[in-house]
């Protein structure tokens, strides 16, 4: 591997003859500024990764606990109480506690381990590295959009240590429950710091997506143009465009729902007679709550799957040895789906009672968002086709995450339609549907970028061999718990139930539903592998080589453990596309976005020359 | 018991530690970490194949053991176009599906690594992207054209004629309300909810004199039946999986579904061989700690069972003449000589059922 180093000519070109010139807060400063309040990129993305890591086995184990009841009803789960204590009453467990469980589970996975997790940690890690720069465009504010996750993060897992439990109204917290305290007891005090864990979290939210669309912007080097940004960027960069404009609109819902609760307005409130009471709130609408939520709603899907599909997208070129088949067509899709993810979002609201001239609208338009979602699909195949492919397992996961993507996708072509959404709405075929298109993907999109660009976090190499074997457990796992799923979807099995035996139509599939608990139990336990893998590595991996993956792109440009900066004297140049693998010619199956045409003279295609220098300084200016 | 578990994990790590460690020394030894792809490469893409056949043999062996659970036939007139809009569209998604996946799995096996090939330098086809592109669009505008036809002609206003029944969620059970003999439904008031007038029946409509509340849904085959929904606490969800029928109640904003059961109770007896089925609604919007048994019987009756069943109805002020007291001087009247009505037909569907079973014992 060293060899590649010695290989590598973008470094003689660039960093050589600049030593420590811009070197010179990195390994200074206390523990405290390094470590915790660190405005490093780098540090704040290993800051997410962690809380991130910490979060999803907390929404895993929640998971584990509803499959136990709904996989084996009848068991006696007083081997819990010594965890849940009053929430197992005679060795059932209570249901206000399994919604409240399903409830933390969703908000867990959704917003704290794929938005700030995934987000967080790829989008911070990658933007400054790829795009050449030393930094985000504001290394404070950051710092802030970690340390606001992290309140938010406190008072969520707060919330579900207080005695009326945390929310328990569904992650989508529909009024009038989840506004009436004397609607269920998650409505009360765990709401509300419901609310105001969210509202922490939408503000850190939108502080890390302006700097990361600012970065992005301002913050390129030297002949970095738009059309040569690897599609990991284009990503990150969509998804925080997205965030920007759909956030704030959860935070104006959450702020309104917050007055309906404390203030005695009525904005989702109307014609209320609860526990012998007739409130008298009139003329609000719990609708106007649902069209406010999945403005954000729907959006949200987008911000959790694109940073997964741009990481997917470079680790498939890079382990294919190919270029990404269409890269503008990549970029064209992931525009196309920016701009529909914002006018798709009431088919979350077939059957809320919403004109259905309505339904139709979207209904058409939901279709319409099938055909990016399709050519991504599709060009990931053709890239994989008479590629020379290396299976690391970041290449295995990511792999994975487009088989999930194309068969949770193509279950919502079936949802998006109107008509068959009346018997699937709100039934296990919609819980299959989006945990494979949007959950596990995203989680794999997540997995794959650490396993890929762990050498750069630590510079330490993942042991591959426990990465097969969690890639492998994980994939049969995954289609294990989904794929059954959806036939208790079709038999009409609706989600959020405690317990099916009450109904004639929902008794059958007993078996089934074990099946699923005990292929979800296994599939968690197996992510252990992962964290025990992570961990020992940071410390005991082997040392990782400076472009582990031959990888053309900057961020493997910068020393093994790059410090504070980044780069070692002058940030490189770029002077190509992000995949130039396999080029006809070459001497290598890569060459590093940094080489120049005037030294690859062998492989240049038609019109392929430097820039003359006005061209360059025109870039920057 | 909780030290000895953290014991237990401990001594776990370190032999994982251990092992993981071992490997990675055999790996040098053998020098198979120093090669760009190796024996695991070979296995990682063979894997594929493997999985594969899997997920391919798992996807249709499931499908043909779980269709003894799938539901029956649609008891709806509507819900045998959705159910065929279903299978239509799922049988071309099982395609793409396949097919992707012959691909998506086998490409990794075909052109794993080999040390002396390079994979084809291929970054853009305009003909396959256009391609791929318009075929989705086409088939996609032909099934949100199908939808949108099936979806117009469901939600289109409900005919004249057609049988109403009013169902309103609470927490947690379902409240009917027939509009009784006149079969118009009164007006109601959610202020005017109490202990028994449980759905806020308004007196001071004249219509609502006849109206009377039932324990479970009767509605009448081959007929049209709109269901008038609201919620009086928090948001509920009418589901009668059978019908294909799903609609959100919700409170301050009444929401109907108008469909044409085809099957009486006892025809599905007949069809799915169970002597003891009967039709359900759930609740399919979460509504609290008793979300999960929101259940209510409903049974479609025959013409004449279901015109014998409407007339036994003792109307709500007949069964509780107390509330002639929330009924305006001016309407006291009308309002005595519907119970006096109601009791009439309601004791002559008494006879005749009485009438019916000596007849039949004879």
């Amino acid at each position: 591997m060293a060899s590649i180093e010695l290989q590598n000519p973008a470094r003689s070109v660039d960093t050589h003859g600049h030593d420590h010139h811009d070197d010179h807060d990195h390994e200074e400063g206390t523990f405290l500024t390094k470590y915790i309040f660190s405005q490093d990129h780098k540090t704040i993305a290993k800051q997410f990764l962690i809380s991130g890591i910490i979060w999803a086995i907390l929404g895993g184990t929640l998971s584990s606990l509803f499959r136990l009841q709904l996989g084996f009803p009848d068991m006696d789960m007083s081997i819990l109480k010594p965890i849940l204590g009053g929430w197992i009453e005679d060795g059932k467990l209570n249901p206000e506690f399994y919604l409240a469980m399903v409830t933390m589970h969703g908000t867990i996975m959704v917003f704290f381990v794929l938005t700030a997790g995934l987000s967080g940690t790829f989008s911070n890690f990658l933007i400054p590295l790829q795009i050449g720069a030393r930094d985000m465009a504001s290394g404070f504010l950051n710092m802030l959009s970690y340390w606001f996750f992290f309140a938010s993060s406190v008072l969520m897992l707060w919330s579900m240590f207080i005695e009326t439990g945390p929310a328990a109204g569904g992650w989508v917290i529909y009024p009038p429950l989840s506004a009436l305290p004397q609607a269920s007891p998650g409505s009360g005090t765990g709401m509300t710091m419901w609310l105001f864990s969210m509202a922490l979290f939408i503000v850190s939210s939108l502080l890390g997506s302006i700097n990361y669309v600012s970065t992005v912007i301002n913050m390129r080097t030297k002949g970095m143009t738009f059309s040569r940004l690897p599609l990991t960027i284009w990503a990150f960069f969509f998804t925080a465009i997205i965030g920007i404009l759909s956030f704030p609109v959860l935070f104006s819902a959450a702020l309104l729902l917050l007055f309906d609760r404390s203030l005695g307005t009525s904005f989702y409130l109307s014609e209320i007679y609860i526990n012998g009471e007739a409130l008298p709130n009139m003329g609000g609408s719990p609708i106007l709550f649902q069209h406010l939520f999945w403005f954000l709603g729907h959006p949200e899907v987008y911000i959790v799957i694109l940073p997964a599909l741009g990481i997917t997208s470079e680790i498939i070129a890079v382990n294919s040895r190919k270029p990404i088949f269409g890269y503008k067509a990549m970029i064209g899709s992931i525009m196309a789906i920016t701009l529909l993810s914002f006018i798709v979002w009431a088919h979350h609201m077939f059957v809320t009672g919403m004109n259905p001239f309505l339904g139709s609208i979207f209904m058409f338009l939901t279709l319409i968002i099938a055909i990016p979602s399709a050519v991504k699909a599709f060009n990931y195949i053709t890239t994989l086709w008479r590629g020379n492919i290396v299976f690391t397992p970041a290449m295995l996961f990511s792999i994975g995450l487009v088989s999930f993507f194309i068969s949770g996708g193509l279950t919502g072509v079936a949802l998006g339609n109107s008509a068959i959404d009346i018997q699937l709405h709100d039934t296990y075929f919609v819980v299959a549907h989006f945990h494979l298109v949007m959950g596990s993907a995203a989680f794999f999109g997540m997995v794959a970028g650490v396993y890929h660009w762990f050498p750069k976090m630590f510079g330490r190499m993942m042991n591959e061999k426990l990465g097969y074997l969690h890639f492998w457990m994980t994939f049969v796992g995954i289609y294990c718990i989904f794929f059954p799923m959806h036939y208790t979807g079709i038999a009409g099995f609706p989600r959020r139930y405690y317990s099916f035996t009450s109904y004639d139509t929902f008794k059958t599939f007993g078996d089934l539903n074990a099946f699923i608990s005990t292929a979800a139990i296994i599939t968690f336990f197996a992510q252990f592998i992962l964290v025990f893998n992570f961990f020992y590595s940071i410390f005991r991996g082997r040392r990782a080589p400076m472009n582990p993956w031959r990888s053309n792109t900057l961020e493997w440009t910068t020393p093994v453990n790059p410090g504070h900066g980044n780069w070692v004297g002058e940030i490189p140049h770029v002077f190509r596309w992000p995949y130039d693998y396999s080029k006809p010619g070459a001497e290598e199956d890569f060459i590093m976005q940094t080489v120049p045409y005037s030294a690859t003279t062998s492989s240049n295609l038609d019109g392929e020359v430097d820039p003359v220098e006005e061209s360059l300084t025109k870039v920057h200016a | 018991m909780f030290y000895l578990i953290i014991t237990a994990l401990i001594l776990l790590l370190v032999v994982a530690g251990l092992l993981v460690r071992a490997q990675v020394l055999i790996d040098i030894f053998t020098k198979s970490s120093s090669k760009r792809a190796g024996l695991s490469n070979q296995i990682n893409g063979f894997l594929f194949v493997v999985f594969l056949v899997f997920i391919i043999g798992g996807f249709v062996w499931i499908s043909m053991w779980a269709r003894k659970y799938y539901l029956p036939d649609s008891a709806s007139v509507h819900g045998v176009w959705t159910d065929k809009q279903f299978w239509v569209t799922m049988s071309i998604l099982s395609v793409v599906f396949v097919v992707t996946h012959i691909l998506l799995f086998t490409f990794p096996y075909i052109y794993q690594f080999k040390e002396n090939r390079k994979a084809l330098f291929y970054p853009v086809n305009h003909r396959l992207e256009f391609i791929w592109t318009v075929i989705p669009a086409i088939v996609l505008s032909l099934l949100v054209f199908n939808g949108w036809k099936v979806w117009s002609a469901i939600t289109k206003e409900a005919p004249e004629n057609a049988v109403v029944v009013e169902l309103v969620g609470k927490q947690f059970n379902w409240l009917v309300r027939y509009p009784g003999q006149d079969k118009k439904l009164g007006k109601h008031n959610y202020l005017k909810t109490d202990e028994l007038n449980t759905v806020g029946i308004d007196f001071t409509d004249r219509n609502s004199f006849d109206d009377y509340m039932a324990g479970e849904v009767h509605i009448p085959v081959n007929k049209p039946v709109l269901f008038k929904i609201r919620a009086r606490d928090v948001l509920h969800s009418v589901f009668a999986p059978h019908f294909r029928l799903k609609m959100d109640a919700v409170p301050g904003m009444p929401t109907k579904f108008w469909f044409i059961p085809t099957k009486t109770t006892s025809d599905m007896k007949t069809i799915t061989g169970n002597p003891e089925f009967t039709y359900e609604i759930a609740c399919t919007e979460v509504c609290g700690p008793g979300h999960f048994g929101m259940r209510m019987k409903l049974v479609v009756d025959d013409e004449d069972e279901f015109d014998a069943w409407n007339k036994s109805q003792q109307s709500f002020l007949a069964k509780n003449p107390d509330y002639l007291k929330s009924v305006p001087d001016n309407l006291r009247k009308p309002a005595l000589q519907s119970i006096v009505e109601n009791k009439k037909t309601t004791g002559l569907a008494v006879l005749n059922t009485l009438s019916k079973s000596v007849a039949k014992t004879n």
